[in-house]
């Protein structure tokens, strides 16, 4: 008896590890967060109960629409353009572990680069007058304001592979060195050549990998607004303008009902985006 | 024959790596040239001159000078460097101190309540800071912290990231250990002081690196809660610096890389590490 009174207590004793950092996360984000979801459905100004009506505001937004729509083409193309592209590096570095420690390194260090510090080259860059005109120009093309085209948006891709490349490979290798080598050697001895190893074996065995590697990425794909704001400010070329910055610019004009309404609407989003690849994840596992 | 094959198989990343080298000598390069030079070469883009900008790998008039300017003759590039510097060490001391326990407390206590918290901090740490910056606001503008270096370093030294990377750790610690500490009459708190922490210890590590380059880099916080530009950091300031300055600006990008660099050269193993941990399917 002694004893269970004694677990008993001990079962609450994690608790007070999790306190300190619970009640900052509740004073910080949930309990502000509910107000958040209340004001969604009110009027800023005299608090008056509007049911959906900031949500139909914010839907037939068309800054929302240009922005959310922006957003979405910038993830459903960077992000399997970047899952591939680390790939293919982390395959080609996994038979080389001798080379593969240098490669680590370099395409690790964008992670650590200040954006702040590129945005000079940056600018130099793709400047009317800047290296890539230069460059067309030494092949008789025809040079522009990159930034203020709709090239401005490959830009901001390119510019996101960059500095996610390396997050993603250390990620993939991890993946490959978890495929235990007995695999292989049993599908050589049933005469499987290469290809069928990497269809029948490698891609399977990435899959869960695939899963963690699509939520880390979608994750660090909103911080390209980083890239995106140095470079090009409040109001970048229409092509580029993406929810990070609409939320800056509503912020910045105080334009609380759409804010909120929005800030639970992306919130929502991304919410169920999470639970559906988990589900897709735990149904592959199951396979 | 092999050797061409792997030379063949290596160049593609080989290739990829001159995307990640040529940017950096360019800037430290670029930040050794004097005034005179730069303007030459870039005169084009930052004085709206005729003909196209160059820029030179190696100066050729190397000089000290942009240097020497910014860190004898500007003072408020020196502000900027300590803002940054209390930023990012006020969140990762705030993070080591609430967010070490936390993910002790995880790893340790199985439960209902705590799978439902845990999910809870796996979701907040997914998310965006723009889903939580309106009521980000709503609490610094509450405790009147709007415009305050603490108003940016609280919310973020409760941020659920480094809690789960930290969690990630602990968990590989074998129960044997603890258990056998526990049995010589170890409290919790002992048990996490002087066995959770020096065997999560790369965990630790692990949060802080990772945090550090995070918080270096911050931007959307201070643009959004500093109003006051002389509270801002380096990273917000760094690209005002207006163009007729060009040279101090690229001795500053260098400077403000150092650390950065400095930090992941020490902590790669870390880094990498970190990356994994937060990888691993559950």
């Amino acid at each position: 008896m002694l004893g269970s009174k004694r677990s008993g207590r001990r079962k609450w004793t994690w608790f007070w590890f999790v306190l300190p950092s619970l009640l900052g996360v509740a004073w910080f984000v949930l309990l502000p967060f509910t107000d958040v979801v209340r004001r969604s459905f009110s009027q800023t100004m005299n608090g008056v109960f509007v049911g959906l009506q900031n949500y139909d505001t914010v839907l037939h937004n068309g800054a929302f629409l240009q922005a959310g729509g922006n957003t979405v083409r910038f993830v459903l193309i960077c992000i399997p353009a970047l899952i591939v592209l680390s790939l293919l590096v982390a395959l080609a570095l996994y038979g080389h572990p001798q080379q593969a420690g240098v490669f680590k390194t370099t395409f690790l260090i964008p992670m650590a680069i200040p954006v702040a510090s590129v945005v000079l080259l940056w600018k130099v860059l793709f400047h009317q007058n800047g290296l890539l005109s230069a460059f067309l120009d030494g092949l008789g093309l025809q040079g522009m304001d990159w930034m203020k085209t709709g090239f401005s948006f490959w830009v901001l891709v390119v510019s996101y592979i960059w500095k996610n490349l390396g997050y993603d490979m250390i990620l993939w290798l991890a993946g490959l060195s978890g495929i235990s080598p007995s695999l292989y050697e049993a599908a050589a001895v049933d005469g499987a050549g290469k290809l069928k190893c990497f269809t029948a074996i490698t891609l399977p065995n990435l899959l869960p990998t695939l899963y963690t590697i699509t939520v880390l990425s979608f994750l660090n794909s909103f911080k390209v607004f980083r890239e995106a704001y140095l470079v090009a400010g409040d109001y970048p070329h229409s092509s580029m303008y993406l929810l990070q910055h609409l939320f800056n610019n509503w912020f910045a004009d105080l334009d609380m009902d759409k804010l909120c309404a929005a800030a639970v609407l992306v919130g929502l989003i991304i919410f169920g985006l999470i639970l559906l690849l988990r589900r897709a994840w735990e149904g592959e596992g199951e396979l | 024959m092999k050797t061409l094959r792997k030379a063949l198989a290596l160049l593609f990343p080989t290739l990829l790596s001159l995307t990640v080298w040529l940017p950096i000598l360019l800037i430290v390069g670029g930040s050794f040239m004097g005034v005179a030079e730069l303007l030459e070469d870039l005169g084009p883009v930052l004085a709206g001159e005729e003909g196209f900008a160059r820029w030179s790998l190696l100066p050729q008039y190397p000089t000290l000078r942009p240097y020497v300017e910014l860190l004898l003759d500007s003072p408020q590039f020196f502000v900027m460097f300590w803002n940054s510097v209390k930023l990012a060490g006020g969140i990762l001391l705030g993070q080591l101190l609430v967010g070490a326990p936390a993910a002790w407390g995880f790893a340790r206590w199985k439960g209902k309540l705590q799978n439902l918290l845990f999910t809870v901090y796996i979701v907040l740490m997914l998310m965006p800071f723009q889903v939580t910056m309106v009521s980000n606001y709503l609490v610094l503008d509450g405790l009147s912290l709007l415009d305050t270096h603490l108003g940016i370093i609280l919310p973020a030294a409760f941020s659920t990231f480094p809690v789960f990377i930290m969690y990630r750790f602990f968990c590989g610690i074998p129960g044997a250990v603890l258990e056998s500490a526990s049995l010589d009459g170890a409290n919790e708190l002992q048990v996490f002081l002087y066995i959770g922490v020096p065997l999560g210890g790369a965990g630790i590590m692990s949060a802080m690196v990772l945090g550090f380059l995070e918080y270096w880099n911050m931007i959307e916080q201070p643009l959004t809660f500093l109003h006051e530009r002389t509270l801002w950091p380096l990273s917000l300031f760094l690209p005002t610096i207006v163009a007729d300055k060009a040279g101090l600006s690229l001795a500053a990008s260098v400077i403000t890389l150092l650390p950065a660099i400095l930090i992941f050269m020490l902590g790669q193993r870390y880094l990498e590490a970190g990356i994994k941990a937060a990888g691993l399917k559950e």
